[in-house]
């Protein structure tokens, strides 16, 4: 556009030269072309933001859609009886006799009461597999709660079987059993039928799922331990990576002063971020482990390994804020004769510390999706027991991921993909916080 | 100033927190990832029936395991560790050196691996051999001499005329996964020793017979699918041409998705791998440390709860998980000894 008014004016103010009316030409002929190109360009862009966001969209969908079903339970009504010979406990019977009572047997008893006309021992092991065999768990609970209920008959809802739970989720025709795909028979598929017509099925919110720790049954497991596992970690990761890192880029930035030593200093936090992750799960065995002689398979060490891996990262982003600060402010402040740690505290890292969160969240949630060095130091494990601190044995959400993706049987997979919703919104909380922060600490200039 | 006061600080927090680490109150389980769905199972449960805690079980392999297993004793390191292969003898003198010196050995039973199909394909019968020519780099010469010549095979009728006439297509565990070595170990070298000259070699010359037995061709007739047997069910699924090679928990609970193929007249099914007809399977062990089993609380009875018929018995629990129990009597007899804390010992 410029270019061609330019030469357009040359022309109106009546001093065409040879050599100016050439130049004109070749711009107006290669005009076309760049302007092509520019819309080309801007084409790229939008081209590669629409893959990105279309990439988005497809992993969304498809975490979302498998996902979904395994915040459904599926619950079946049992008429109980307990029993006291059955059970072999009465109600002044201590915790441990209650505990150790014979539950399942009840559970097996209701369903044979339920179908009377099973009599065969090949069709009664069909018949129990409807119930989740965490059910007995279920009544267990329930009875040790109130034991004056022992002697009396109870309806309770207990979880089905992972196998009886994915017909009535993904709505199979029952009436067709031959067409459904599923490792029931077809009498188990009738059972189903029955109970589901009168109306002694039904699905509600899948608690489990988040009250409990890993299970070997899917209707079962629970992403609870995971969860606590991961938050624990990040603690410890951010409450020993922030401060250190905060603290080393003042330092850098603010302090120290230019010579080779600062330089080989600064080379090597550059270094120290490009490091794969695993190498910092040899240093936690090798020292945390080995010769500190920390727990292994505990949140601390997985903190400590992981605020190393994320402390170049935050380092690196605190410089920058910092670094953007503009050297005005430090200078007012010098001149109204604040010492260089009140410059630094008053000014400087208020107003630095919007990027610093910024880098900071990166770098937890970096740490928050890391597998590879926890598997060094013994997190990659099948933790039932929710932790209670951090000392105890955990594992973390990314690998709960990977566990259930691994297990056999086929209900893990709609565990895995709400394994990773879990994961994300844990990411999206954490964003939330950081967000908030960088709003309240975020001043204009 | 403050980066040195704080390093010192987390020093001192690391150190404070090791000195209650001395403690620890659950059992500790690492080694083989084939195993590892069985003990899971018996460790649940365990803790859900038992006033002890939940043991925690790492999946670090056979190997890793006994090598974590042997480093010593003390709360630092783990009680028990899966195996699925016996311990070897350097590893035992290992364990020694350590002061690991009461170990306690439990065979708890065999895990089978299945080369599978889509069951809308028609199911395979093959031998051993016709395995190994499908899948072996260098195989014996067409024109019967003893010699050996790149895989020259692309389907599966150029081997045996009674198998289907499609391309060979394999999808496997890659090399660093325990299944492929079983898998070359039963089934590749069982099929290899078929051939005469070649087992000759065994005792002659053992490193080409190793090489010769247990490479697996890298043509594309054999597809690498990652450790996740899941996966490689739901391909196969997808293209019911191609085979596929897992363990056989994954084809129990995939039992309308796959068949099993019929090798050298069995096909991987339950009573065929515990008769041990099936050859494609394997021992699985567990070891467990019987000097700490007055420090860690519980770990004899993680021992009977595995050991009950409940839970390793033909109608157990953990044959619902795909475990192949063990015969009465060894279950009589291993189960005693484990009873009695008898120490493993290697000829």
């Amino acid at each position: 556009m410029n270019n061609s008014d330019k030469s357009n004016a040359g022309a109106a103010s009546g001093l065409p030269t040879p050599a100016n009316k050439d130049t004109t030409s070749i711009v107006k002929a290669s005009l076309k072309r760049r302007y092509a190109a520019e819309k080309r360009f801007k084409l790229y862009g939008i081209l590669s933001i629409c893959a990105s966001i279309g990439f988005l969209v497809i992993l969304m969908v498809s975490i979302f859609s498998k996902g979904w079903p395994a915040f459904i339970g599926t619950y079946m009504q049992l008429d109980i009886t307990l029993d006291q010979d059955t059970l072999g406990v009465t109600p002044q019977s201590s915790y441990k006799e209650l505990r150790a009572a014979n539950y399942s047997k009840l559970i097996n008893n209701a369903l044979l009461e339920r179908f009377p006309d099973v009599s065969k021992r090949k069709e009664k092991r069909a018949l129990y597999k409807l119930v989740s065999s965490g059910a007995e768990y279920q009544l267990s609970a329930h009875v040790i709660n109130d034991p004056s209920m022992i002697g009396q008959s109870i309806k309770m809802w207990v979880a089905a079987d992972d196998e009886v739970s994915a017909l009535i989720k993904y709505k199979a025709n029952l009436d067709e059993p031959e067409n459904i795909t599923t490792r029931l028979s077809e009498k188990q598929i009738a059972w189903t039928k029955q109970m589901l017509d009168a109306g002694e099925i039904k699905t509600g919110l899948n608690k489990a799922f988040f009250t409990n720790g890993d299970s070997r049954e899917p209707e079962q497991a629970g992403i609870r331990a995971a969860l606590v596992g991961s938050a624990f970690t990040l603690l410890i990761t951010f409450l020993l990576s922030f401060p250190v890192a905060v603290a080393a880029a003042i330092y850098l930035e603010e302090f120290a002063p230019q010579n080779r030593w600062t330089d080989l200093v600064e080379v090597n936090i550059n270094n120290l971020a490009a490091v794969p992750s695993i190498v910092f799960g040899l240093l936690g065995l090798a020292v945390f482990i080995n010769f500190f002689s920390l727990p292994r398979s505990a949140p601390i060490v997985g903190g400590i390994v992981l605020s190393l891996m994320t402390l170049p990262t935050i380092i690196i982003a605190s410089r920058a804020a910092l670094k953007a600060v503009p050297p005005s402010i430090r200078e007012a402040a010098r001149g109204l004769g604040a010492s260089p740690q009140q410059v630094v505290w008053h000014h400087v890292l208020p107003l630095a510390m919007p990027g610093i969160l910024t880098g900071t969240i990166i770098g937890l949630a970096q740490a928050l999706g890391e597998t590879a060095p926890l598997l060094m130091i013994g997190m990659v494990a099948f933790i039932v027991d929710v932790p209670s601190s951090i000392t105890d044995a955990a594992t973390v959400l990314p690998v709960q991921v990977f566990l259930w993706a691994d297990s056999p049987e086929r209900a893990f997979v709609e565990k895995t993909s709400a394994a990773i919703i879990v994961l994300l919104a844990f990411l999206i909380l954490m964003n939330a916080v950081a967000v908030l922060l960088r709003k309240k600490f975020e001043r204009r200039w | 100033m403050t980066l040195t006061r704080l390093s010192i600080g987390t020093a001192l927090i690391a150190s404070a927190i090791s000195a209650p680490a001395m403690a620890r109150d659950y059992i500790s389980i690492v080694g083989s990832s084939t195993v590892y769905p069985f003990a899971t199972v018996v460790a649940e449960r365990f803790g859900k029936v038992t006033d002890f805690n939940t043991p925690k079980i790492e999946a670090t392999g056979s190997g890793g395991g006994l090598k974590l297993f042997c480093s010593g004793i003390g709360v630092g390191t783990p009680d028990i560790t899966n195996s699925s292969r016996r311990i070897k003898t350097s590893e035992f003198e290992d364990c020694k050196n350590n002061g690991v010196d009461h170990v306690v050995e439990v065979l708890i039973g065999y895990d089978g691996i299945a080369i599978a199909n889509s069951v809308e394909a028609e199911q395979f019968d093959m031998s051993l051999q016709d395995v190994f020519m499908a899948l072996a780099k260098d195989v014996p010469n067409p024109d019967g001499s003893d010699t050996l010549v790149p895989n020259p095979y692309n389907t599966w009728d150029e081997i045996n005329p009674d198998l289907p006439a499609q391309k060979i297509e394999v999808m496997g565990p890659p090399p660093t996964s325990g299944t492929r070595d079983a898998f070359v170990e039963l089934a590749m070298e069982g099929g290899c020793k078929s051939y005469g000259f070649i087992n000759d070699m065994k005792k002659s010359d053992s490193d080409s017979f190793k090489a010769i037995c247990h490479t697996i061709r890298e043509d594309g007739a054999y597809v690498e699918a990652g450790e996740n047997d899941n996966l490689i069910v739901q391909k196969l699924n997808a293209n019911p041409n191609a085979l596929g090679i897992f363990g056989f928990s994954f084809l129990e609970q995939n039992d309308d998705m796959v068949q099993s193929s019929v090798i050298d007249g069995f096909e991987a099914d339950f009573d065929a791998i515990a008769d041990g007809d099936y050859v494609i399977s394997r021992p699985l062990y567990f070891y467990v440390k019987a000097q700490h089993a007055g420090t860690i609380p519980g770990i004899e009875d993680y021992l009977s709860e595995f050991t009950s018929d409940g839970a390793w018995g033909e109608e157990g629990y953990l044959t619902d998980k795909g475990m192949i129990p063990l015969n009465d009597e060894l279950r009589e007899e291993i189960g005693s000894a484990v009873g009695n804390m008898q120490a493993l010992t290697l000829e």
